[in-house]
């Protein structure tokens, strides 16, 4: 096997597996250690420079990082990054002399956004302080995109919303609210230099079974009537609720029906409780606030009685899975199940919607009626518009909208200024010596054992009786503290030099988790991995082999389960081990590298 | 020094046949200096112990003075351990023996502790053939007290300070030999290769197991004109041979060449295989030990691996015909058996 080449950026970068996960790879250890030295403004501001929405974000993103967390790995629960990042927001300090200063002579460019979701808004952040002038469309009464409109207030209080957009417009974008854009071709004959389509997906899927017209009074599409909760429009529901589906839109609509009159609310969905789409932690959030989720029901028939909904008519059915583990969904031979009920919202899906994009103008579309657009720059095939968020490929999340919107705001820079869109700049890496002494490191290495903290929640009487009132109550101080220590500086590097191992066996005694090895290195990877201390059978993280040493061995360190403790380096009597840390930033748009 | 050690480790660490895993043979973390080459040796104990799926409650650690006499504290923390005075290990370790043979006996040495201040009580260990297995971790130096050369450094041989040694080396190895020893190897702490499958043999072997671990001392005797560095060793390292510990019960599936390999049989059933890399050693011989010994001293070689057993040997226990109950499990009825037994005893005299 060939020996791992460390300069390439990529490659430590994977090391750090909560900040390689997130879209918009946020540099994760190093703002939850400025949390844990109570530097909550400095924590604010890196994860305000990589996803622009901390304090939206921290409680309500998808949290790909922690899955990823390698605290998963060597316990039960990885650290709760997310909960961490909305401790940061919250006890952040004034940031007015810290935001960048937008210029008062503008450079030139004028671009539009389309759609003032989190992908347009960071477009805006990435741009104004460049000095482009832009214009924001959107249909609402307030930028925010699906977090004003879909995200109930009681997951995310109105005035943190407000807080963080309001960054973005105060530095100058024009805002044309209440306008919805019927033609993108007119938009494009206002002289644009560059506009961004950033839409979402604003179809909410409908189910079309036996009763759904003579029904239709009483159900309603989940994203609408979110957003007309949200925008005041609608403020009770029945007593007895339906949710069709099992995502987290399906348990955003069941706990708002709960805030708004529904004292029987049920979630049911077809699928196995297992396998639904919704995170983990918004089933539990549900099932906390007394909804129960049935799985296993399809949904056959609205039954309405006078011409009113009473009931709904569900068939059970059992996943049975085929040889490949594609599922199918088996009907069992039991009778239909007859839920009765007031009101539903169906909330099973949503798609893209272009019907305001002409199709002569030179946007491609491809399948499902979706504009063709390319994955790395996120132009289209009109040189001209640019496309992100849920509007580029489908339904994503907010983390995931941002980091388009970085993208496109590079390649927008980029296209405005005459230059080539696929000349992507490098990531910004710098490499460091953490050493302070013999046994000193400028990260607190010791590694703690503390489980996961619980975000407390206030009481459920009070939340459930007001929907503007935040469940979540946020760590305090000494538990984020806490929490904090639970991470393990994945990007504190073990680094090491070939030229001053001196083949001790100390690094390879001392490692708690049984990481290194002293192996020949003369086979492929498959080999090397199984003639490990203890083999390295997880394919998805990397082994790290140096180049021969003087016995003929390599060394050969398995990322997997690496606490970054730095006992090898503090045991190595040569220094041939190096804890050094790695910062790894997405190069945004106008940054020189 | 290192102050903690995380408390997690590789969710797929193996288990032996009682069930634990490595971490159940660790001891506390070493205070040792970085890279010393002791750690390595505990480390091979603690692999060895684990492999062997010995009991940790049923080993007894002992050790007298120096850097090497404080490791015991860094291996096998569930086992019973004495640190004895200076050089008085073999002492406290007979007198253990005795009154409680079901133990198994690791006794843990410098050059200083046994070639010079416990020199008088090693060689009596050795004669009496003890059930033990004595570990020397031997760095030609006494590091614990800034480095002077010991009696077992090489005549020219320098340390740090520079000035190279005038005097003759003594040879532990060769010593155990001579006076009677039934095992005896050599290692190098930096071959944990070879090292594991000796300390395993050694420890399954019933009498006096010697092993002499040269073990290089990082802070004091580590440069280049150290012939106990850890370039000097690797640069003049020879083996007698690989050797492989394969316990009783367990198939033999290695197919060794005739004429090049040694099988011993130990007591218990299980086999030590030699795959000689010197045809003229002669694992049965202690002169052929000997000679070899000399021959890769004069060629500048440092001879390491198994250099003789005896697997006939009896132990102290056995020459003495001493109780085959620990003495703590005889109570007073064994102890005193009452007038019957003493009035029968008196009659068969009479």
């Amino acid at each position: 096997m060939k020996p791992t080449d460390i300069h390439d950026p990529e490659y430590f970068h994977k090391v750090v597996d909560c900040q390689y996960a997130c879209p918009a790879h946020t540099p994760v250890p190093e703002y939850i250690r400025l949390i844990a030295a109570k530097r909550y403004t400095d924590a604010y501001l890196i994860n305000w420079e990589s996803n622009v929405f901390p304090g939206v974000l921290g409680r309500t993103c998808d949290r790909p990082c922690e899955p990823a967390c390698r605290r998963g790995r060597v316990e039960e629960e990885p650290v709760a990054i997310c909960r961490l990042k909305r401790v940061a927001a919250d006890n952040k300090g004034d940031l007015t002399d810290r935001m960048p200063k937008i210029p008062t002579q503008k450079n030139g460019y004028k671009v539009a956004l389309i759609g003032g979701g989190p992908a347009s808004l960071t477009v805006a952040r990435d741009l104004m302080p460049l000095g482009y002038s832009i214009d924001l469309y959107d249909d609402q009464r307030a930028a925010g995109g699906f977090m004003r409109s879909q995200i109930p207030a009681f997951r995310l209080p109105e005035s943190v919303l407000n807080e963080e957009v309001n960054y973005i417009l105060d530095m100058g974008v024009v805002c044309h609210h209440n306008h919805y854009v019927e033609s993108l071709k007119g938009v494009l004959d206002k002289r644009y230099d560059a506009v961004f389509v950033g839409t979402g997906a604003p179809r909410g899927r409908d189910l079309d079974i036996p009763g759904r017209a003579e029904a239709a009074a009483n159900v309603h599409i989940g994203i609408d009537w979110l957003s007309s909760v949200a925008f005041e429009h609608i403020d009770s529901i029945g007593k007895r609720v339906i949710v069709l589906g099992g995502g987290n839109t399906a348990m955003d609509c069941c706990r708002t029906a709960r805030r708004l009159g529904g004292e029987d609310v049920k979630v049911v969905v077809r699928s196995p409780f297992a396998e639904m789409k919704a995170s983990p932690w918004e089933k539990e959030d549900a099932q906390h606030e007394g909804i129960p989720i049935l799985d296993n029901h399809v949904p056959k028939a609205f039954v309405v009685e006078s011409g009113k909904l009473v009931a709904m008519q569900f068939e059970k059915v059992k996943a049975v899975y085929d040889g490949s583990g594609k599922r199918s969904l088996v009907p069992l031979s039991e009778p239909p199940v007859t839920i009765p009920c007031d009101d539903v919202l169906v909330a099973i899906g949503q798609e893209n919607a272009f019907p305001w994009i002409e199709r002569d103008i030179g946007i491609e579309f491809g399948k499902w009626d979706m504009p063709v657009v390319d994955a790395t720059t996120f132009q289209s095939s009109n040189p001209r518009v640019f496309f992100g968020g849920d509007a580029a490929f489908g339904p994503e999340n907010v983390i995931t909208a941002v980091a388009h919107g970085h993208q496109a705001a590079v390649s927008i820079d980029l296209f405005c200024r005459g230059e080539a869109v696929s000349q992507r700049p490098p990531p910004g890496v710098t490499l460091v010596s953490q050493k302070m002494g013999i046994h000193e490191w400028s990260y607190d290495s010791q590694v703690e054992s503390d489980k996961r903290y619980e975000v407390p929640q206030a009481a459920l009487a009070d939340t459930l009786s007001n929907r503007k009132m935040e469940v979540e109550l946020g760590f305090d101080e000494q538990t984020a503290f806490d929490e904090a220590q639970r991470c393990l500086n994945c990007d504190a590097q073990t680094v090491f030099s070939e030229k001053l191992c001196i083949e001790c066996d100390a690094c390879i005694d001392i490692c708690p988790t049984d990481c290194l090895t002293f192996a020949v290195n003369d086979g492929d990877e498959d080999s090397l991995r199984q003639r490990l201390k203890i083999p390295a059978n997880n394919r998805d993280q990397d082994i790290y082999v140096s180049t021969d040493l003087k016995t003929g061995r390599a060394m050969v360190k398995d990322e997997n389960v690496c606490l970054h403790c730095g006992l090898c380096a503090e045991r190595c009597p040569t220094a041939a081990w190096d804890m050094q840390k790695f910062y790894y930033t997405v190069t945004k748009a106008g940054q020189s590298v | 020094m290192t102050y903690t050690r995380p408390a997690f480790r590789h969710p797929e660490l193996p288990s032996n046949a009682l069930g634990y895993t490595r971490k159940d043979y660790e001891g506390a973390i070493s205070t040792l200096c970085a890279g010393c080459g002791h750690d390595s040796i505990s480390a091979a104990i603690v692999q060895a112990c684990f492999e062997l799926s010995i009991a940790p409650h049923k080993v007894a650690k002992l050790s007298g003075i120096g850097c090497s006499s404080k490791t015991p504290t860094y291996f096998l923390g569930n086992s019973h351990g004495f640190n004895s005075v200076h050089g008085r290990m073999p002492s406290v370790a007979t007198g253990a023996n005795l009154a409680n043979r079901e133990l198994i006996y690791i006794g843990v040495s410098g050059d200083g502790d046994t070639a010079s201040i416990g020199m008088g009580q090693f060689t009596h260990a050795v004669r009496r053939n003890l059930n033990m297995m004595y570990v020397v971790e031997n760095n030609g130096c006494y590091g614990l007290t800034k480095g002077q050369d010991s009696a077992t450094a090489d005549v020219g041989s320098a340390s740090k300070k520079g000035e190279p040694n005038p005097f003759e080396p003594i040879d532990l190895a060769s010593v155990a030999l001579q006076l009677g020893a039934t095992f005896v190897a050599r290692s190098f702490s930096g071959d944990r290769a070879q090292l594991v499958p000796l300390v395993k043999a050694a420890i399954s072997h019933r009498g006096f197991a010697f092993i002499d671990v040269i073990s290089p001392c990082v802070t004091f005797n580590n440069n280049p004109a150290s012939t106990k560095g850890y370039e000097h060793v690797r640069d003049h390292l020879a083996a007698t041979g690989t050797v492989d510990y394969v316990p009783f019960k367990e198939e033999i599936s290695t197919d060794y060449k005739q004429g090049e390999s040694k099988e011993v049989t130990l007591h218990d059933g299980s086999v030590v295989h030699l795959h000689k890399a010197d045809p003229q050693l002669d694992l049965s011989s202690r002169r052929s030990a000997l000679r070899l010994i000399k021959d890769y001293k004069a060629k500048d070689q440092i001879l390491t691996g198994l250099l003789f057993m005896d697997e006939d040997s009896r132990d102290l226990h056995e020459i003495l015909g001493t109780s085959k109950t620990p003495l703590r499990d005889l109570v007073e009825a064994d102890l005193c058996p009452g007038q019957n037994v003493l009035a029968k005893l008196n009659d068969s005299w009479r």
